[in-house]
């Protein structure tokens, strides 16, 4: 078995130790929010946070991910929404909206380590792939949530 | 009485007999926002007790309910479907649920949703005016009933804010008081639709109402479906196009935890086990020998050179005006250019799936699609099973762009669930979307013009060759040798000249076309304006005072260019390794001008830096949603200018993932400007598709601008533009 620390609650797993943990989190627990994009860590749709790290589940083994502490979209806005999920709508931010739970996880990871990215930070750290084209508003929606947690 | 309750539990009952889904509970609702459940579809059976009519319901607790029938793909089309609907019910935008349309429905209940493709850019053009007949419709018969009630004329009675009101006698009654009686009403004769001066809603900046169901991760793909008893199941499609499987072994990969079966579906075999890693990582295992055909020893510099050489006949007439000969006859100069582009893939971001559940007498699917009523004849016809007894549960798209038009995948998933007898939800890995898509033509197009002694040009002579989608896609023979996906943006070139001649060379090779986001034009585009530039170039003309010149009997493409010049800088300084490119097309019944500022650097990297969009699509519905289809559709066009190849070698496509099939990030990303130059009237253009087209050629005028080296084939990257 082993043991996942997801959104705050323990969860045991009959799996694979090499499985992904995105695998684990839609297809074993159900938390479909983090989605498949790729399955080689390229485009970021899988995005979760582990032990404060913006991590690519998809090429995540759960055994990497036991015992430390992830973060799902589910448990980011699950009290009250996130103030990168309020600038993300007050930007307009999505479009089909399937790479948004990575992006926004993304974009929490970034603000943690550096609450006031610049254009550039933003460039360099937001990486993650988005085939509507949103980069736009995504970047506009990181200044303001910067400006958001600040209140 | 509880209709509102009695309706959700019907709702429940209806997917349960499906396949025991037990649906969730709706989304959190924010106050005042207008709302959609996670999972938009409806329950795909007959007529709701309290509809007014199939497109709008109303309740009596006085909820709002209308009805979709196009796809929500990251366009808006779900807000701006509703906000037509909407501004002719007179009810409380902020108030209503938005739901899909059934294409069940459609089907048994006489087509009342009409087409329920999305394509096309076509949603509002196609829809507006029968949407808005069945909002003004609503309204009228809820104002009839509520008329009888008071015993007065309807005509003495209003409704707005979804209540309504006789102003003589001062009583009123909210829509969900009369609805039960609106839905019994008939209209001696249906009212007039609004004008565009009478809109209160149409036009103005509203929210979409997906946005905080994916700022939170709860709208629900396709790919997101589960069932109880469901199984994963992964697919291997022949990697060279129309070859077939031979043999798999299973018992090599049986043993393997989580396995339940291979079966061999349309084009290739799928593996199923309990979780969908499970499955594709012994697919991988699965020794699997395929019959590759005769295909198998092509590649893309083979195709490049027949294409080529096709520009040399046999040429079918694409249309066109004057006499060339005679045009050609005496030119103070000939341009002559070749631009070549390659395959594309659409790549969306949800790679393709698709849930299906087979029962010997309905079958049960869910996924995002494009065409819910063509996917209800695809899973009949997979499945065995009477079009009427297929439920299609369409779900938000993530990413369609053309592609989840025509859902292979959907067969394939029906076929397992018939061989296995439960749900079963297949998915393509990365690799299969790219492998297995079905792409945007390769082609190559031979520009010529004859100019006169003043640089304006005597006539054109445009050929292209290029594979038919229509004969791609088994939809016809295309007998004449034309088709209009390959000559739009040619045939109807706005530049004023003596004469024009279109020549086609229809030409496919085993690899499967199809549309992709703007079509043609999103070769012809770049064919048409980067020549303009190269005409524009020979003349020692200006590249916007040329292509003034040349608009002057079109009014309309003059207004876009103006604006355009003047919100894009033309002409004002920039710094050193910066340059700007313009161009300007027309489709989908919209003109789109851009202007793109991009950098090279000594190294001979591309940095397109600012993009400025002016648009004539006539009117607005959603001015915020219309924005961001420009934004969107630039930037889809900047990935395949900067980065789009899809290669052949021996007969499969080499690209597999985004590492050798690139996407633009946040990094590539110019900052976007777009202003719309509406010219109203009768003209409601798309917006979907049409600010694709003019990027290509934007960015690679401004390009030549800064280099001076010419971009006659796409993608950028494979350019040397180094010092």
């Amino acid at each position: 078995m082993i043991n996942l620390l997801v959104n705050g609650r323990t969860i045991a797993l009959d799996v694979e130790p090499e499985m992904p943990l995105l695998w684990a989190l839609r297809d074993e627990l159900g938390m479909v929010g983090t989605k498949f994009g790729c399955g080689a860590g390229l485009c970021g749709a899988c995005t979760v946070i582990i032990d404060g790290e913006a991590t690519r589940s998809c090429i995540t083994p759960v055994s990497d991910a036991a015992g430390k502490t992830i973060l799902t979209i589910e448990g980011l806005g699950e009290k009250a929404l996130h103030a990168v999920q309020k600038a993300w709508i007050e930007a307009d931010a999505p479009q089909c909206g399937y790479c948004q739970s990575g992006q926004i996880m993304a974009a929490v990871a970034l603000l943690k380590h550096n609450p006031h990215p610049s254009d550039a930070d933003i460039d360099a750290e937001m990486s993650n792939i988005c085939r509507c084209g949103t980069y736009p508003r995504m970047r506009a929606a990181v200044h303001r949530a910067a400006e958001l947690a600040k209140i | 009485m509880t209709i509102a309750l009695s309706r959700r539990a019907f709702i429940q009952a209806s997917l349960s007999a499906a396949g025991g889904l037990a649906i969730s509970a709706f989304a959190p609702e924010f106050a005042g926002a207008t709302s959609i459940n996670g999972e938009p579809w409806s329950p795909g059976t007959g007529k709701a007790p309290d509809e007014v009519n199939t497109f709008v319901v109303v309740d009596p607790d006085n909820s709002i309910t209308l009805r979709v029938a196009k796809s929500e793909m990251g366009q808006g089309v779900l807000t701006s479907m509703a906000m037509i609907l909407a501004e002719e019910l007179e009810c409380d935008f902020a108030k209503v649920k938005v739901e899909y349309a059934s294409a069940h429905r459609n089907l048994v209940d006489g087509n009342v949703y009409q087409s329920m493709g999305t394509g096309g850019s076509r949603s509002v053009r196609g829809s507006r005016v029968f949407l808005q007949q069945a909002g003004a419709s609503a309204r009228a018969r809820l104002i009839a009933a509520a008329a009888a009630r008071w015993g007065v004329e309807p005509a003495a009675c209003v409704a707005s804010g979804g209540v309504v009101r006789d102003s003589a006698s001062g009583r009123s009654a909210t829509f969900g008081e009369v609805a039960a009686d609106a839905a019994k009403v008939t209209l001696a004769a249906e009212p007039a639709i609004k004008t565009p001066g009478e809109f209160k809603l149409i036009g103005r900046e509203v929210k979409r109402i997906d946005t905080t169901l994916k700022a939170t991760g709860k709208a629900r793909f396709g790919i997101d479906t589960r069932l109880p008893n469901m199984a994963f199941a992964a697919v291997a499609n022949c990697p060279v196009f129309g070859g077939k499987l031979k043999s798999y072994d299973f018992a090599a990969i049986s043993k393997r935890r989580g396995i339940i079966a291979a079966v061999p579906v349309t084009n290739g075999v799928a593996v199923v086990a309990d979780n969908f890693w499970r499955a594709k990582e012994a697919l991988k295992a699965m020794p699997v020998d395929w019959d590759f055909g005769p295909a198998a020893s092509t590649d893309s510099a083979e195709f490049a050179a027949e294409y080529r050489a096709a520009l040399d006949g046999p040429l079918a007439d694409g249309g066109g005006h004057g006499d060339s000969d005679a045009a050609f006859a005496k030119p103070a100069k000939v341009v002559e250019a070749l631009y070549e582009v390659p395959y594309l893939a659409h790549a969306p971001m949800e790679p393709l799936n698709a849930t299906a559940h087979w029962q010997p007498d309905r079958i049960d699917v869910w996924m995002g699609t494009q065409a819910p009523d063509w996917a209800l004849d695809r899973a009949a016809n997979a499945g065995g099973v009477e079009r009427k007894s297929v439920f299609v549960h369409n779900c938000f798209l993530g990413g369609g762009f053309g592609r989840r038009a025509v859902n292979d995948e959907l067969t394939q998933a029906v076929e397992v669930s018939k061989a296995l007898k439960r749900p079963i939800k297949l998915i393509w890995t990365r690799e299969q979307d790219i492998r297995a898509d079905r792409y945007r033509p390769q082609a190559a197009l031979r520009m010529r013009a004859a100019l006169r002694e003043d640089g304006a040009p005597a006539g054109f002579d445009f050929t292209t060759a290029v594979g038919s989608i229509t004969r791609s896609l088994g939809w016809g023979k295309v007998e004449n040798g034309v088709e209009r996906q390959a000559v739009e943006g040619l045939s109807n070139c706005p530049y004023r000249a003596d004469a024009l001649k279109v020549g086609v060379n229809l030409k496919n090779t085993h690899v499967p076309v199809m549309f992709w986001r703007s079509v043609g034009s999103s070769q012809n585009a770049f064919a048409v304006e980067s020549f303009i530039d190269e005409c524009a170039h020979a003349a020692r003309r200006d590249p916007v005072e040329y292509r003034r010149a040349l608009l002057e009997g079109r009014p309309d493409f003059l207004a876009v260019l103006d604006a355009l010049a003047d919100k894009g800088d033309w002409g004002k300084p920039l710094p050193k390794g910066v340059g700007r490119g313009v161009a300007i097309h027309e489709a989908f019944g919209t003109i789109v001008g851009e202007i793109a500022e991009v950098a090279v650097t000594k190294g001979g990297e591309v940095k397109v830096q600012r993009v400025v969009a002016c648009v004539d699509c006539g009117h607005l519905v959603n001015p915020l949603t219309a924005a961001m289809q420009i934004e969107s559709a630039v930037l889809y066009g900047l990935t395949a200018a900067l980065f789009g190849e899809i290669t052949i070698a021996r007969g499969r496509v080499v690209e597999g993932n985004f590492d050798t099939y690139p996407i633009a990030r946040m990094a590539d990303a110019p900052v976007i400007e777009t202003h719309f130059v509406l010219s109203g009237g009768d003209k409601w253009g798309g917006l979907g598709e049409p600010g694709t087209p003019p990027i290509a050629p934007a960015i690679a005028n401004a390009v030549f601008a800064v280099t001076g080296k010419r971009i006659r084939s796409l993608p950028l990257k494979n350019a040397s533009l180094g010092v």
